[in-house]
């Protein structure tokens, strides 16, 4: 037989130290805590602030104030008669340059873009009468001129930036071009709405294709199938799926879409379809989860009334299901939309130059994009890949932000 | 088929609206329900009595086959609607859930509107011809589950946002409004308060002899007041089964007494 035990002393010195060690513990972890979360915000802050400092230039552009005397010039071209057959054969390029070295000074073809000649000719279509006077045109300035006016550049890019300064003809305008234009050699030049629309089309297959199809398999998996070992393998293989590199889903698509399907290479449509199967894991499995979360109470009240399965599944619990639903679709489209490698695989790393008219037309997306800006060797690409990463940022944000919006609108309590 | 006892031919009435007949259930291995026959007929409200775990619920479930929702269970004997077996395989168990209604122990408003709530089972059924004739199954299927007063005026807000006893009063109308032969309530008060308990007691009054009804509760004194029958049950059997007063004043069995006069339960 023990002993009789002593009466608990609540007072001791034992008892207050473990209460101090309780209560250092406890500080401790919150003290963690606190560091985890501000150097993660430290982080972030400072993947915005460098992404924005080189991004927002490249949704600027420096612009030179060329004057023009239209009648002066080597041009040939009848203000009667401005069609765009005329104005491919006036040899604006030529013309151009010549002006520009008559304003500018010798040096000007290094100062204009090579496009600059775009402006001039939208200029003439715009209103031709200005060929009958002297009329100063906003051109955009090449790279080297653009860099040194923003930044830095090279030394005889700063001195001519110096002299255009002092002439007064430099101007700094919003690059429309950027959010209208396509892939190009010519940074000054290029623009992400190709890549845009393609990232859009190649969403919009990704979310027609496994979206219903996610669905419908956690629906049976959750509220038809019976349990047994055929449907824990298929559990398992789900799971499995979701966690695949995403490259391998690239070499999937390659080795069925393209070379046994024979479908267009660098499509939307393929691409869609890759990241589809991709997606749909994710989308199964945050399904299986929010229909698991339906209050079985719900199933035994319709049943009670005599709905059929059917009509529990599609008036009940469906929809109380939603929310969640859409919350994991959306994470998973996300996770589409900014992933590069599976799209490598299947060709979409092309250069393409113009937008996608559709879902089978050669296209780019975002991220690709970024990725192949990012291995060009002309410095003025630099701001346009972060100004292209700002755009896929933006994107992102806005996918997150509908999914709240979604979850918040269809979300019942009870 | 086993025989029945005296006692029950006793109380077999002339024209039962459900009769079971040596019901056994079985979950899996284990036998829940150990043959049990019972009669329910329109005049009389059955109740079914017993301590927790005693199969009481389970028998409830098997009469509009609501165990089907459970895989491992398995019903043998024979229970019959209207003479007609529901365990056939050429029973429709939709339609028979329609016929023979349910009112759950927690109560189960669709997150919808009141107005809502009630019309859904007629709207699947397709028992309303319009919107005017869906008006009125609800104005009375809400005045007969003696809620059509306190809600009137306010058709739709969220069924979820009544009180407890309300939300159970609407899930009695929900049930009300597919027009029912037979309505099966498995403890319907035992999350409720006594005023909505007593209210709930007083609309099972006025509900008796429109519906058969049957109702599981381990409140004895409820089963007194508003039952003619009781059944009481225990580990699965059917240990008695009379007159409620009868049952409550003069049990013949021992395992019965014992229960009413609370030596367990």
């Amino acid at each position: 037989m023990s002993a009789e035990r002593l009466p608990t002393d609540w007072k001791s010195d034992a008892m207050r130290k473990r209460i101090a060690r309780r209560y250092a513990a406890e500080r401790r972890f919150k003290a963690a805590g606190m560091a985890a979360v501000l150097l993660s915000a430290a982080f972030l802050a400072f993947l915005l602030f460098t992404m924005v400092g080189n991004g927002m230039r490249g949704f600027t552009r420096t612009e030179i104030a060329l004057k023009v005397d239209f009648p002066a010039s080597p041009l040939l071209l009848d203000p009667a008669n401005i069609t765009d057959e005329a104005l491919a054969n006036a040899n604006l390029p030529m013309v151009t340059s010549t002006v520009a070295q008559k304003a500018l000074g010798k040096d000007a073809d290094a100062m204009i873009s090579p496009s600059a000649w775009i402006a001039i000719r939208d200029a003439i279509k715009a209103d031709p009468k200005i060929l009958a006077r002297t009329e100063t045109i906003d051109v955009p300035a090449a790279t080297a001129i653009d860099l040194a006016a923003k930044s830095k550049g090279s030394p005889e890019a700063e001195a001519q930036v110096a002299r255009l300064r002092q002439a007064g003809l430099l101007a700094t305008g919003i690059n429309w071009g950027f959010l209208t234009a396509s892939d190009g050699t010519d940074p000054t030049q290029v623009g992400i709405w190709g890549a845009f629309k393609g990232s859009l089309l190649t969403m919009l297959v990704t979310l027609v294709l496994s979206f219903p199809i996610g669905v419908a398999t956690a629906l049976y998996l959750e509220e038809y199938a019976r349990k047994s070992w055929w449907t824990d393998i298929i559990e398992v293989s789900i799971n499995n799926l979701a966690a695949v590199p995403s490259i391998i889903f690239g070499l999937l698509g390659l080795s069925i879409f393209l070379n046994l399907l024979h479908l267009p290479r660098s499509a939307a449509l393929v691409g869609g379809m890759t990241l589809a199967l991709m997606t749909m894991p994710v989308i199964v499995i945050a399904g299986r989860n929010a229909i698991k979360s339906v209050p079985p109470s719900i199933r035994d009240a319709a049943l009670g009334i005599g709905a059929s399965p059917v009509q529990v599944v599609f008036q009940h619990v469906l929809p109380l299901a939603l929310p969640g639903i859409l919350t994991g679709t959306i994470i998973g489209m996300a996770r589409a939309l900014g992933e590069t490698a599976p799209l490598l695989m299947i060709g979409m790393r092309a250069f393409i130059a113009t937008p996608p008219g559709g879902i089978v037309d050669p296209a780019t997306v975002l991220p690709v994009q970024i990725f192949l800006w990012s291995d060009e060797v002309s410095k003025g690409f630099v701001e346009k890949t972060s100004a292209a990463i700002i755009v896929l940022l933006a994107f992102l944000l806005a996918m997150n932000g509908l999914a709240i919006y979604l979850r918040n609108k269809f979300e019942k309590r009870w | 088929m086993t025989p029945m006892t005296e006692e029950q031919q006793s109380l077999a009435v002339a024209n039962p609206k459900m009769t079971a007949r040596d019901v056994k259930v079985f979950y899996g291995e284990k036998q829940a329900i150990k043959g049990v026959s019972i009669d329910v007929d329109m005049d009389h409200v059955t109740a079914f009595i017993g301590p927790s775990g005693c199969g009481k619920s389970t028998f409830l479930r098997t009469l509009n086959r609501m165990n089907d929702t459970v895989a491992s269970a398995r019903v043998e004997g024979t229970i019959t609607l209207d003479g007609e077996d529901i365990y056939a395989p050429s029973m429709d168990v939709v339609q028979l859930r329609a016929r023979v209604g349910m009112v759950f122990q927690k109560p189960n408003p669709f997150p919808k509107s009141i107005y809502e709530n009630i019309a859904y089972g007629p709207r699947i059924h397709g028992l309303a011809a319009g919107k005017a004739d869906m008006d009125v199954i609800v104005e009375k299927s809400l005045r007969r589950a003696g809620l059509w007063d306190e809600v009137k005026d306010r058709l739709n807000d969220s069924g979820t946002a009544l009180s407890g006893g309300q939300q159970q009063r609407l899930c009695i109308g929900r049930a009300i409004a597919v027009e029912p032969e037979v309505i099966l309530m498995d403890e319907p008060c035992s999350a409720l308060d006594p005023i909505a308990t007593a209210k709930i007691e007083e609309l099972i009054h006025e509900l008796r002899g429109r519906y058969g009804i049957v109702i599981v509760t381990h409140n004895m004194q409820q089963a007194a007041r508003v039952s003619q029958r009781t059944a009481f049950f225990h580990l699965g059997e059917l240990v008695e089964y009379g007159v409620t007063s009868d049952i409550f004043t003069n049990p013949r069995q021992e395992r019965t007494k014992d229960y009413i006069t609370g030596r367990y339960g």
